[in-house]
């Protein structure tokens, strides 16, 4: 059935509202869809390492989640759910448990390119059943906006500053899409939550229902930690896709596929200029760096490119 | 028909995880406890158990898919010793308080640094607030024996709380000895089977676990989990009396060995308590009322009764052979002598040995030592050096403090 945001909408809701993420954060906007593809006859165990989504909602004894769910530590979110599928699995061969269950973890860009990676990488490899989940925000947003692999180039954070000598991060976000898919594990998705959120959704439904361990890497802006205007998150998401900083890709069995290719290849600065963590790039003598920018985001757009075999 | 053997330690532990057959093996190697998981995925992979054996990549993912395994209402275990039980550390503390009732072997082994794959108890004494239940043993058939009374004691529902149980690196682990081994379908019976109320996959109730739970409820929930361990006491006797009837070995929170009329004992924990013995039979045979008291239970700690067993004697050495680095004593000291304290005056006289460290060998001539200095302290009243090094090369041990 071809996607429709309105009948996707229509689906019970595994992720109610009252929980208390920010108004204008992506990451409830991602994870309500996410779930959304599931079926609504199978049951979910959702991990979920410490963080913003994990504080905001699930504080005793108040739940947002409607399906089981189970918070361990920071670095240990794939780990644990892991640990779940396994038991899942014995249980089922025992003949104890009926039905079917599908397994996803959630981690932030913290709790998993950096913290959680082992752990990932480990759950990954094994091959357990499993959907992982990063909402990536680019930095510790939880502990107050410091510096993490995922945070881009030249970033003002807490860690990062921007200071009269050192302008932000000095260092390229490590690639961890790319990471995951030199998994070979059998689905692999970079995407976000823009337009009727069609590819979100498209991605997550084949994502829980590819048999094995598979990723996604899903853009998550923080109006806190970004710092743009709280109503125009949606906007933001555009412009990360419009700009190609954030290219919808996925990667099946090794296949590469762009899942969207602007018509009009926008500027990176418009995506970086209506965030605060990047107002000192638009100072008088720092061009330099939103060109640096630009010229890596169109470096790893062209490798993209090729691997599709679109060039 | 119990059924003799020879086995090592890890050998016997590996067979009582075969005969309880859990739903999932999450376990990383280290020496010495590797044996443990590599025989135990042979059971696996020969077909001869039910079990999910995840070959995680570090221990600190071994005790996190244990919580997800738990939480998912299967019986989960893991193996390890030292640095990985260190690496367990905060995971260690997360299943206690989510009240999960793991079961792990620990085959003990000293803590880095410096690096020392032998045997002391720095690593389990290091994990002694984290909320687990701590049995220790002193040979392969202890160890199996708690090993198959471990999750009755877990499960329980006024316990609810994870398990280790203790054995000595490589003198047990890996030395091969006589064991008595019960049936399968015998120890199928008095294991059971573990059917949790409240777990992940049941679809009709669905929970959430692990919460942020801020001070308005933490205390509480922090208090009754010590009060799962209080109650821990009385099912660690019941579940032993249970074991008693049908393997007729019998077990307490410790062992009394020749103490009956004994004027000075020692208290200590795990293999040391065999060299132990042979050195109070031999001073036994010269005359010399010495005794043993040898702790099974350090978690919950027993301190009611260990205080009613000590007092009638006139001197006690309590033995650790793992360092608080405290400048007042070994960890089983300072509870030992906190317990007597509270039980009230006078008591009996009470040092410290620190010894072992690293495996350092300790021979009965050592223990004799311990006893000689006890019957001295005993007959004078005077206590020379509280705090002791015993088996330790270095001037400057022996002018801070005894040494034989």
């Amino acid at each position: 059935m071809a996607y429709s945001l309105k009948e996707a909408a229509k689906k019970p809701e595994r992720f109610t509202g009252g929980h208390r993420m920010c108004a204008g954060c992506g990451a409830p906007v991602v994870v309500r869809h996410i779930l959304r593809a599931l079926k609504p006859e199978d049951h979910a165990v959702i991990g979920c390492a410490t963080g913003c989504l994990e504080v905001s909602t699930f504080i005793y004894p108040y739940t947002a989640w409607k399906d089981s769910f189970i918070h361990n530590a920071f670095e240990n979110s794939a780990a644990t759910v892991s640990g779940a599928e396994a038991a899942y699995r014995a249980m089922k061969r025992k003949g104890k448990i009926r039905g079917e269950t599908k397994f996803i973890a959630f981690g932030g860009d913290g709790g998993t390119y950096d913290i959680g990676l082992q752990s990932l990488s480990g759950a990954m490899e094994r091959g357990h059943n499993m959907l992982y989940v990063c909402y990536d925000n680019g930095a510790y947003m939880n502990t107050g906006v410091q510096r993490s692999s995922a945070t881009p180039k030249y970033t003002d954070t807490t860690t990062s500053p921007a200071g009269k000598k050192i302008p932000g991060k000095q260092q390229w976000r490590k690639d961890l899409t790319e990471i995951m898919v030199n998994h070979s594990i059998p689905y692999v998705a970079q995407t976000a939550a823009v337009g009727n959120m069609k590819d979100l959704y498209e991605k997550a439904e084949k994502a829980l229902y590819t048999d094995g361990p598979t990723f996604m890497n899903v853009l998550a802006p923080c109006p806190r930690g970004w710092r743009y205007n709280t109503p125009d998150l949606m906007d933001i998401n555009k412009l990360a896709v419009e700009t190609c900083f954030w290219p919808l890709y996925e990667v099946e069995e090794g296949r590469y596929r762009i899942n969207y290719k602007p018509r009009n290849k926008l500027p990176v600065a418009e995506f970086l200029k209506p965030q605060g963590r990047f107002k000192h790039l638009f100072k008088p003598g720092n061009e330099y760096m939103v060109e640096e920018i630009q010229q890596e985001v169109d470096r790893k757009w062209d490798r993209l490119l090729r691997l599709a075999g679109e060039v | 028909m119990a059924i003799r053997d020879r086995l090592s330690g890890n050998e016997a532990t590996a067979v009582a995880m075969k005969q309880i057959n859990p739903d999932v093996v999450a376990a990383f190697p280290i020496t010495p406890s590797t044996e443990i998981p590599q025989y135990f995925s042979t059971f696996v992979a020969d077909g001869a158990v039910d079990t999910e054996f995840v070959a995680v990549e570090s221990e600190h993912s071994a005790m996190s898919a244990c919580v997800g395994a738990q939480a998912a209402g299967g019986r989960a275990m893991t193996a390890t010793s030292a640095n990985g039980l260190a690496l367990m550390w905060e995971v260690l503390y997360i299943a206690a308080s989510l009240r999960l009732p793991i079961v792990m072997a620990c085959v003990n082994r000293t803590l880095s640094g410096p690096l020392n794959i032998h045997n002391d108890h720095s690593d389990s004494m290091g994990a002694r607030d984290s909320g687990w239940i701590q049995l220790y043993s002193e040979n392969n058939q202890e160890a199996y024996d708690n090993m198959l009374m471990a999750h009755r004691i877990a499960e329980h529902p006024d316990v609810m709380l994870p398990i280790m149980v203790c054995q000595d690196g490589f003198i047990t682990s890996h030395a091969v000895e006589n064991i008595e081994l019960m049936e399968d379908e015998k120890v199928k019976a008095f294991v059971g089977e573990y059917k949790p109320d409240l777990h992940l996959l049941r679809k009709e109730a669905p929970i959430s676990v692990g919460p942020l739970d801020l001070p308005a409820f933490c205390f509480e929930h922090k208090r009754q989990q010590a009060e799962a361990m209080r109650k821990a006491k009385s099912v660690i006797l019941e579940v032993a009396r249970e074991f008693a009837r049908i393997s007729g070995r019998h077990y307490g929170f410790f062992e009394e060995y020749r103490t009956d009329d004994a004027e000075v004992a020692a208290v200590l924990l795990n293999s040391t308590a065999g060299t132990a013995k042979f050195a109070v039979d031999r001073l036994r045979e010269q005359g010399k009322k010495v005794g043993l008291v040898k702790l099974r239970v350090f978690r919950p700690f027993p301190a009611d009764e260990i205080a009613a067993a000590l007092w009638k004697f006139k001197a006690v050495a309590v033995m650790d052979k793992a360092d608080s680095f405290n400048a007042a004593g070994g960890p089983l000291f300072t509870e030992v002598a906190s317990a007597l304290f509270v039980k009230g005056a006078p008591g009996p006289k009470i040092v410290n040995f620190i010894y072992g460290i690293g495996q350092r060998d300790v021979k009965a001539e050592d223990m004799e030592f311990v006893y000689n200095e006890l019957l001295n302290i005993a007959n004078t009243g005077r206590v020379g050096s509280v705090y002791n090094y015993l088996g330790v090369k270095e001037e400057e041990a022996v002018l801070n403090g005894l040494q034989s």
